[in-house]
């Protein structure tokens, strides 16, 4: 197996609660708990989970915009974990992100062209001339025309928008490219053609993806490997096929069972879970998913759940339930 | 069949822009039923909140206005009544539930003070007996230990919550027609699953009428009967569910019901795509909306506006896609 892209140990992201007369901290928000993840080039692992799952955390925590608490993030064998601005510029070539909001993540003021040249003068990347045909390709690569390249962000649909941001992750050829999100703000009609282009993106320039979303369908059809995060953990991780036949997890089996399917008149048992998703603030003792959990056994209440591997090294399958121990 | 609840003709909504007027909604017809949950379907600017709204009033004038058409509902023309009148019905009659509950609640109040207030305009409750029928509406949406909820603010509840005191607010006053604009949306799909089933439930107790707004067509499979669906401010297609998902009768809606992920167990290459984009509300082309981006459009698609039949099932096309 190739060596691989990235790779989180243990990644570790609290956020302080501050309060009191001297703003002292009182708590922490564990916003992402321990979270390991293997990359390898070229692939998309999916990253799903609901509001508030440290999903988004996790991914900007990965690229860092935050800085994480503790843990580390190697990129090609290097750890970039606790590099300075400066030492990280090289790596942020290799590394973009695409956001969820293409209506705020895209300079309101600056034509098309402005954004997508942005990236090569901050990464000093050839002369005028070839920066400008870069940004022309890069309008090619995403499907838009050239007339784009002197109009605002306002003067596009969202999806179109979407393109651009895309296009301007693009422009210093990335190897890997995190997405939070990236279509869940459009129409399913539009979706599919992003959805496409990625794929697309994917097999074309061998880019690799940390792909966030909350929507289970959409996840599948991106992703070779798939983490379910729930409360700032990863509590299932295996193979996209592996996790749509044979979900282990009681949230995933749930999260699977309550995605309301386009076929009328046919009947599911669903799994409705009782309850809202525990603040992270004050995550509830044991397992995380136990007050949720249908099958949560009296040890759930005081044990937390260690990974456990139930696949084989070939397909990897692991579960944090001690339904499995 | 018996009468309709609701009959909606010809409904015309404009807007001023300061490029021009813009019809967000064009001749929109259709009829709702007793009892049953109708879907109104469609993507982001088709005008099916904008149609929503405008049953109870709500389209904000200027710039908006009922440019045409009549909605008839218990003996009177909704589209022409008085603001004094809709008030009336507002809440009593019909009521409506929004997609984002937290703006749609008053963040300065405790639930129980809004509730109360519904039903004190409504029913004339004295305020102690406003209070005990919120604890029991609270109870009958599901939400855990309703006395205590009662005299809390809607920051204090997750968005589920707040979600089910919006539809116990709306229920209070044991509406005929429930008009729900994305009620989901915003929620979790776990969350999601909840309170679709509350709503299914309720509707039942409450033998009330339901248009489900929407772009999610899983959630229409699963709670409406029939479905209509909208494009560019028209109704594209209409009909029983079971007929809208088996046959898909209008190239729009075939093209949004193969385009949605959905879990497969060999994925394709590539999703299914509608081509192109939505016209411009400003520059409509001449003849069918949707023929710039139909596989299927002929020469009179270009010219022409197809026009959508009386019957149940009835697609707008030219050239619907065979049986």
């Amino acid at each position: 197996m190739s060596s691989p892209l990235l790779q989180v140990e243990e990644l570790r992201k609290y956020f302080p609660i501050r309060g009191g007369l001297l703003r002292g901290v009182k708590a922490q928000v564990k916003a992402v708990d321990g979270v390991s993840l293997v990359l390898q080039p070229g692939q998309t692992y999916g990253l799903v989970g609901e509001s508030g799952c440290g999903k988004s955390t996790l991914g900007r925590s990965i690229i860092r915009l935050y800085e994480p608490t503790a843990g580390k993030v190697i990129l090609d064998g290097a750890d970039i974990t606790h590099l300075s601005r400066k030492e990280m510029l090289p790596y942020r070539e290799r590394m973009q992100m695409i956001f969820q909001d293409p209506y705020a993540s895209l300079s309101p003021r600056r034509t098309v062209s402005q954004t997508l040249r942005e990236p090569l003068d901050i990464h000093n990347k050839g002369d005028r001339n070839t920066r400008d045909k870069r940004v022309r390709e890069l309008l090619d690569v995403v499907g838009m025309s050239q007339r784009a390249l002197n109009r605002y962000p306002h003067e596009f649909s969202g999806g179109q928008r979407q393109r651009i941001g895309i296009a301007r992750a693009l422009a210093l050829n990335p190897r890997l490219i995190i997405a939070d999100e990236p279509v869940s703000a459009l129409d399913v009609s539009v979706q599919s053609q992003v959805l496409n282009l990625v794929a697309d993106l994917q097999r074309e320039h061998g880019i690799a993806f940390l792909f966030i979303a909350h929507d289970l369908a959409v996840i599948q059809h991106v992703s070779d490997r798939i983490g379910v995060m729930y409360l700032g953990k990863i509590v299932e991780a295996t193979d996209s096929r592996t996790l749509y036949a044979s979900p282990k997890h009681p949230y995933t089996r749930a999260l699977l069972s309550a995605i309301p399917l386009p076929e009328p008149g046919r009947k599911r048992s669903r799994i409705v879970l009782g309850g809202d998703v525990p603040s992270p603030a004050n995550p509830p003792s044991g397992c995380p998913f136990h007050p949720r959990c249908p099958d949560a056994m009296d040890r759930c209440r005081t044990e937390i759940p260690a990974p456990r591997e139930l696949g084989t090294p070939a397909a990897p399958h692991e579960v944090s339930c001690h339904l499995y121990d | 069949m018996a009468e309709p609840l609701l009959r909606v003709r010809d409904l015309a909504i404009e807007f001023d822009t300061q490029y021009g007027t813009v019809r967000a909604v064009d001749g929109v017809s259709f009829d709702v039923y007793p009892e049953e949950t109708v879907g109104l379907v469609g993507e982001s600017g088709c005008g099916k909140t904008v149609t929503g709204l405008s049953l109870l009033g709500l389209i904000p004038k200027p710039p908006g206005r009922i440019a045409a058409g009549s909605i008839e509902f218990g003996g009177r023309d909704l589209a022409t009544a008085s603001e004094e009148e809709l008030r009336k019905i507002r809440g009593s009659e019909i009521s409506m539930i929004f997609q984002e509950p937290m703006t749609a609640l008053n963040p300065v109040f405790t639930i129980g003070n809004q509730m109360a207030d519904v039903l004190a305009r409504h029913k004339g409750l004295t305020n102690s007996q406003a209070r005990t029928e919120a604890i029991e509406m609270l109870a009958r949406v599901g939400i855990p230990s309703p006395a205590r909820r009662v005299d809390e603010y809607p920051h204090q509840l997750s968005g589920g919550q707040r979600q089910r005191v919006m539809i116990a607010m709306a229920l209070s006053c044991n509406p005929k027609l429930l008009i729900a604009d994305e009620p989901t949306t915003a929620l979790d799909v776990t969350t999601q699953a909840q309170v679709l089933e509350q709503i299914n439930k309720l509707q039942e107790e409450f033998r009330m009428a339901v248009i489900l707004i929407t772009h999610d067509l899983g959630v229409v499979a699963e709670t409406c009967q029939r479905a209509m669906v909208m494009y560019c401010g028209k109704v594209a297609e209409q009909a029983p569910i079971a007929e809208l998902f088996a046959q898909p009768r209008h190239p729009y809606t075939a093209g949004l019901l193969s385009s949605i992920p959905r879990i497969r167990e060999d994925r394709p290459e590539h999703l299914p795509i509608i081509a192109g984009r939505v016209p411009d509300l400003l520059h409509l082309p001449a003849g069918c909306r949707f023929a710039a981006r139909c596989e299927r459009a002929l020469d009179r698609c270009q010219t022409e506006q197809p026009e959508l039949g009386e019957q149940t099932a009835s697609a707008a096309c030219f050239n619907p896609v065979p049986l």
